[in-house]
């Protein structure tokens, strides 16, 4: 399988010559179409981890490459989403979702043109997401899962390589939370779309993702990695197996072990 | 008798009494300011205040009656410098706010500067502008501007500076400029901040012309009060400071009412549902 992105070695420190050390040594790879997810006691340098993927950072040793290039300004082809939607409240959502189309060079002068296809791209995007019809309210008048869904489409939009998720549903309730992880298993099924998520919830790394990344404290760096067996399409249901519950159970004591190190 | 009386309650929907017809927080403003006045009357009354210190509300009506040319055209003077001070200073705060907004390092650099110049007393500089434009309408005018463009730089900067880092990583990621930052979120965010402190500014541009006025004018409400005052005519001075203070309601609601029409989003409360 290509690889999408591979980070070799990477350094990263915060503020100077003396100043933190976010990540040290960081090594790992992920195939083009797999869902990778990243798991660490906190502080361990898993925001700083999507930072360097999207170009937001450049590493000061060590090499970034996304999609065969080496990472040395933000590449563009990632889509983000962060646990705060950080909808603009003042666009509706169909104008909210649009609003890459308006950056990305690549659609940006073809927008006015093309409104049209575009529309109706985005309301795809939010049937798919169980969003249809919400298009014209704005997002504060959707509720926390609802602006999540919309977050996940925004994301989506500008038919990005790969899917950037910093604790997306970090913030929802359980039952809207199991809703949104399935909406995300039947998103990357459905359009192949390389993520790598970055999560507290062992659970819904376990449950959603092919490949698992279990980083150190800081400076961070990858301690273990695990392919998670589990055939797919997964249905909520296989959270109650017993294999499943061993492997959250031995991640949760690798996590456990990397913070006392720490 | 009691037949009647049966009939009425039960066919006939019943009249709610008039004090539960009334809207009593629309009518609330007007009450209190009668309330007011009145408490002001009963007070001269009461206390035989002689009208050279205190004029009752009823002499100060009578003065706005009899002098009323002069009143309104200083009124209408007082007005025009006002709005012509606070435009200039919307368009310069605007300008100055995005510029200040635009980076961090502009933003350190001129904001301790900025809060320095706003310390300063605008009274103070009025016989500098003196000097500069000598007397009449453009020292008031300047001065009106000086006092009211400080607030509005300072909310269009903070709108500009508190732009959730979230949303710049997810526009930066996909290759956004500083320029788009700001066209699509930065300047749109700052809208209702700008508005807001269009209330502000509006009421101090007032208190910059009226000041101005009375040191280095020979027109405006500022003038014509300080002239009453050097006459003992304290009925006209206070009728100076009631047209003052209805100029100044007015134009508070009428930037209240641009701030809602512009930027109904962000009161978002009282536009859901």
């Amino acid at each position: 399988m290509p690889h999408l992105v591979t980070i070799d070695n990477v350094d990263m420190r915060y503020g100077g010559a003396a100043g933190t050390l976010a990540v040290s040594g960081l090594t790992m790879k992920v195939g083009k179409g797999e869902f990778a997810a990243v798991v660490g006691p906190s502080g361990c340098g898993k925001s700083t981890l999507m930072k360097l993927v999207t170009g937001l950072h450049i590493p000061q040793s060590g090499v970034v490459i996304v999609a065969d290039k080496q990472v040395t300004k933000p590449v563009s082809i990632v889509g983000m989403a962060f646990q705060n939607p950080t909808m603009l409240p003042w666009r509706t959502t169909l104008d909210n979702i649009l609003l890459p189309l308006e950056i990305v060079e690549r659609h940006r002068h073809r927008l006015r043109a093309n409104k049209k296809e575009y529309v109706e791209k985005a309301e795809h995007l939010l049937e798919t997401v169980g969003l249809k019809g919400f298009g014209s309210k704005f997002p504060w008048q959707l509720s926390g899962g609802m602006q999540q869904r919309a977050n996940l489409c925004r994301a989506l939009i500008h038919e990005p390589e790969l899917l950037m998720l910093d604790e997306p549903f970090g913030a929802l309730d359980a039952f809207t939370r199991e809703e949104l992880w399935c909406v995300i298993r039947d998103l990357h099924a459905a359009q192949g779309v390389t993520i790598i998520l970055v999560t507290h919830d062992l659970r819904e790394a376990t449950f959603l993702a092919d490949r698992i990344f279990v980083m150190s404290a800081r400076p961070g760096k990858v301690l273990k990695e695990h392919a998670v067996p589990f055939a797919r399409p997964r249905d909520l249901e296989v959270m109650y197996e017993k294999a499943f519950n061993d492997m959250v159970h031995e991640l949760h004591g690798e996590i456990a072990s990397a913070r006392v190190v720490a | 008798m009691s037949v009647v009386t049966e009939n009425t309650a039960t066919s006939a929907t019943p009249a709610k009494p008039l004090a539960q017809r009334i809207n009593w927080v629309k009518l609330a403003p007007w009450l209190y300011t009668i309330g007011l006045f009145v408490a002001w009357e009963l007070l001269v009354i009461v206390l035989q205040t002689p009208p050279t210190i205190l004029p009752a509300p009823s002499r100060v009506f009578q003065a706005i009656v009899q002098y009323w040319s002069p009143i309104w055209k200083n009124s209408l003077q007082t007005l025009y410098t006002t709005t012509v001070g606070f435009a200039i200073a919307v368009v310069a705060g605007l300008a100055i706010g995005l510029f200040i907004g635009w980076s961090k390092a502009i933003y350190a650099g001129l904001y301790p500067l900025m809060i320095g110049f706003n310390a300063i007393p605008k009274v103070a500089l009025v016989p500098i502008l003196v000097i500069w434009f000598g007397i009449g309408a453009v020292p008031a005018i300047l001065t009106a501007f000086l006092i009211s463009f400080f607030p509005i730089v300072v909310n269009v900067a903070t709108g500009l500076a508190t732009i959730e880092p979230e949303t710049e990583d997810v526009l930066r990621a996909l290759g956004a400029k500083k320029l788009d930052i700001m066209l699509k979120v930065g300047i749109p965010r700052s809208m209702p901040y700008f508005f807001g402190s269009l209330k502000v500014a509006i009421t101090l541009a007032f208190v910059g012309s009226v000041v101005s006025e009375t040191v280095a004018s020979n027109y405006g409400l500022g003038n014509m009060m300080s002239s009453a005052q050097s006459q003992f005519n304290v009925p006209l001075v206070f009728a100076g400071l009631l047209m003052l203070a209805v100029e100044g309601i007015a134009m508070y609601a009428l930037m209240a009412w641009i701030e809602m029409r512009m930027t109904g989003w962000a009161h978002r409360s009282t536009m859901s549902q």
